[in-house]
């Protein structure tokens, strides 16, 4: 129930919060201040990374599925894009028109997702991440072994976005304002989702399927669409990455970056929309900054020690931890202890898999 | 097995034929016609030896796995790292004190303890909520592969196991015959085979401790119904500290045999933890004889897809994983839960 209040009574679009004007007005003006390496590096990639993060919350987070397989959702993209676009290695490359490989590659990208979702949502639960994580690795060590289609261990270089209108699109500040847009596209469409019929639709599978499946909803038709949709995210994020890297090679879809978008996920918070970004901002921030603190080699013993904080204390995330200092704040003001409990997310957010 | 035929008399038959077909294809002398086709006899005779005792070594890692999770429906993504801390540790002992075995039974023990602690100390922190859980053994696992690689760096290490243990052993079955009349025999190192009839042996164990005794008894009871197990008087958490305890043994055991077949190098507890996965998607989650029957079937065709087809080897695990999902998602030996 606590999952709903977020988007039933407060429409978060009709009734914008000052804060949230405030928000959107930093990241319209944010290249206005930032260096390009802050726009590009840190800014674009943060908004990238929360993309693809943002697809898995919309499957953990409205779906109570956990797929780790995103990343090779978005990688599948990025390599199409190489394969049917150009490149500078001298494999495949078939030099397609741009838009037709956009599109092409978003595509096959969210029907591989939901081929993804027609294997695991027959499971239930635990089972998800499971067979998610074996698909991931055996894309990883698909594309490491063949040569003829996705060259390898090497992968593809010198891909580049289209010179569109009179503009570089890889030059920092156009690139920025690229990202942002789809991200706050993708955002925008994510709420618009949760609470459409759809969405609804989904939440309550969520909750009870097997309620769900008695009141004679299509349970698996309903997983499988949204694995559909989360596709068309993580497929377009997977273009604007290869994008911004010009580059794809299996390093690409490795396993411990597979996992890094769970962390992402799971730090920032997997019950709002939210959360994937402020994750994907925190770790992009540590990921560059983590050098002045401590050796850059460990910088996966950080990251991992972050995530198990955050899994142990605050299961849903740094959102989880500002709703509860919010609900705490309020409390002390108004001395109402009912109010607290009524603002508190369930503790067990991330959920059991368990439905009995 | 009488029952079996009685029931199911035409799948019987079928079995029956593709062992004999079998047993002739390992032991006559291959005809021109199949030599043309499917390539040399000694490959084959290889391949198929090289996908056992895979399996075999398969079967090591996951059953630990799987015997986890059957208890305490706790997928712990971090099996893989424990299978290389294991093979690290085992190194170490065995260099400094000059014994292989004395390696391997450091690892099976220093592993099954970082078991038992990550069981009392995290796990019992948050029992029922599996999907924390799991998300902690992904913590852990990032943590201790970065470790792992601080410590031991990226060299690939090499066991140096007992002497009689290398070498090959020339088996009983023909490859070719010469022109001469003289019967070639195939050979094949002793240090697999080895390992082969290592996971038969736990197997076995496994087999034994689980239906014949008094604290597998217990497990058993447990897997089936936790509170009654509680309600009627055991010590279910000393139970389960004891489970995990033996699974990540297995791993770390398995880490000294497998590092001692291949290599050890960082990366390796992904390989590892991957073939854990499919193992027990493929076998059925939860069950022992499930983890064997997988096993062997991801290890085979890791094999024959190396050496028949080698670019889309992988593919070929991966597909059988699919079909397998769709035919019976509960896996060919698992239960329904």
């Amino acid at each position: 129930m606590a999952g709903r209040n977020w988007f039933s009574g407060d429409s978060p679009l009709s009734g914008i919060h000052p804060a949230q004007w405030l928000v959107a007005l930093f990241f319209l003006a944010y290249p206005a201040f930032a260096s390009d390496f802050f726009t590009y590096q840190i800014g674009a990639y943060s908004l990238i990374l929360g993309t693809i993060s943002l697809s898995l919350m919309m499957l953990a987070g409205y779906g109570g599925m956990v797929s780790l397989a995103q990343m090779t959702v978005a990688g599948l993209a990025g390599y199409l894009v190489a394969i049917l676009g150009d490149n500078s290695v001298g494999v495949m490359g078939l030099g397609w028109p741009w838009w037709l490989t956009v599109v092409t590659a978003i595509l096959s990208a969210a029907l591989f997702s939901a081929f993804i979702g027609a294997i695991s949502v027959r499971t239930e639960g635990i089972y998800t991440i499971m067979i998610t994580l074996a698909i991931a690795v055996a894309f990883f060590y698909f594309v490491r072994q063949n040569y003829a289609l996705f060259n390898g261990f090497t992968g593809f270089a010198g891909v580049e976005p289209p010179t569109l209108f009179g503009v570089y699109w890889r030059d920092p500040v156009p690139f920025y304002y690229l990202v942002l847009a789809v991200a706050a596209f993708f955002l925008w469409a994510v709420f618009y989702i949760a609470r459409s019929t759809f969405g609804l639709g989904l939440q309550a599978i969520r909750d009870n399927p097997r309620r769900m499946h008695a009141l004679g909803y299509h349970v698996p038709f309903h997983r499988i669409v949204a694995y559909f949709l989360s596709g068309i995210i993580a497929g377009t994020a997977g273009v604007l990455m290869v994008w911004f890297n010009g580059r794809i090679s299996p390093g690409s879809v490795g396993v411990d970056v597979v996992i890094d978008i769970l962390v992402i996920a799971v730090v920032g918070g997997m019950r709002h929309p939210v959360g994937p970004f402020l994750g994907a901002i925190g770790f992009v921030l540590l990921e560059n900054f983590a050098i002045d603190l401590i050796d850059r080699e460990r910088f996966n013993t950080v990251i991992g020690l972050a995530f198990l904080l955050v899994v142990l204390f605050s299961p849903d995330g740094l959102l989880g931890i500002w709703n509860r200092l919010k609900a705490r704040f309020r409390a002390g003001r108004r001395a109402r202890p009912d109010r607290e409990r009524a603002n508190d997310p369930e503790p067990a957010s991330t959920g059991s898999f368990t439905n009995q | 097995m009488r029952q079996f035929i009685e029931r199911h008399t035409f799948w019987a038959i079928v079995i029956l034929l593709a062992i004999a077909v079998l047993l002739w294809l390992i032991f006559a002398v291959w005809p021109e016609w199949l030599v043309d086709f499917a390539g040399r006899k000694k490959t084959f005779v290889n391949t198929l030896l090289n996908g056992l005792t895979l399996g075999g070594l398969y079967f090591l890692v996951a059953s630990g796995f799987t015997l986890i999770f059957g208890l305490m429906r706790n997928v712990n993504l971090a099996h893989g790292s424990m299978y290389l801390l294991g093979a690290y540790i085992g190194y170490e002992v065995a260099e400094a004190s000059g014994s292989w075995f004395l390696g391997l039974a450091v690892a099976f023990v220093a592993v099954a303890i970082s078991g038992v602690a990550l069981q009392t100390l995290v796990f019992r922190r948050m029992e029922g909520d599996d999907l924390r859980q799991t998300l902690v053994t992904i913590a852990i696992s990032i943590i201790a592969a970065d470790l792992m690689l601080a410590v031991w760096t990226g060299t690939t290490y090499q066991f140096s196991p007992p002497e009689w243990l290398f070498g090959a052993a020339e088996l009983p079955v023909v490859s070719v015959i010469r022109s001469s009349g003289d019967a070639v025999y195939i050979k094949y190192p002793v240090y697999r085979l080895t390992v082969l009839g290592v996971a038969v042996a736990v197997g076995i164990a496994l087999w034994l401790f689980l239906n014949r005794t008094r604290i597998g008894m217990m497990i058993r009871a447990g897997v089936n119904d936790r509170d009654m197990l509680a309600a009627s008087g055991v010590n279910v958490p000393l139970v389960f500290a004891l489970v995990f305890g033996i699974g990540a043994g297995l791993a770390g055991f398995a880490g000294v045999v497998g590092g001692t077949a291949l290599s050890i190098a960082p990366g390796e507890d992904v390989r590892y933890l991957l073939a854990s996965l499919i193992v027990v998607i493929v076998g059925g989650l939860g069950s022992i004889t499930g983890a064997a029957v997988g096993a062997l079937i991801i290890g085979l065709a890791e094999q024959f897809g190396l050496a028949y087809f080698p670019t889309y080897g992988v593919v070929l695990t991966f597909l059988i994983m699919v079909v397998v999902l769709a035919v019976r998602p509960q896996g060919i030996m698992g239960g329904r839960r």
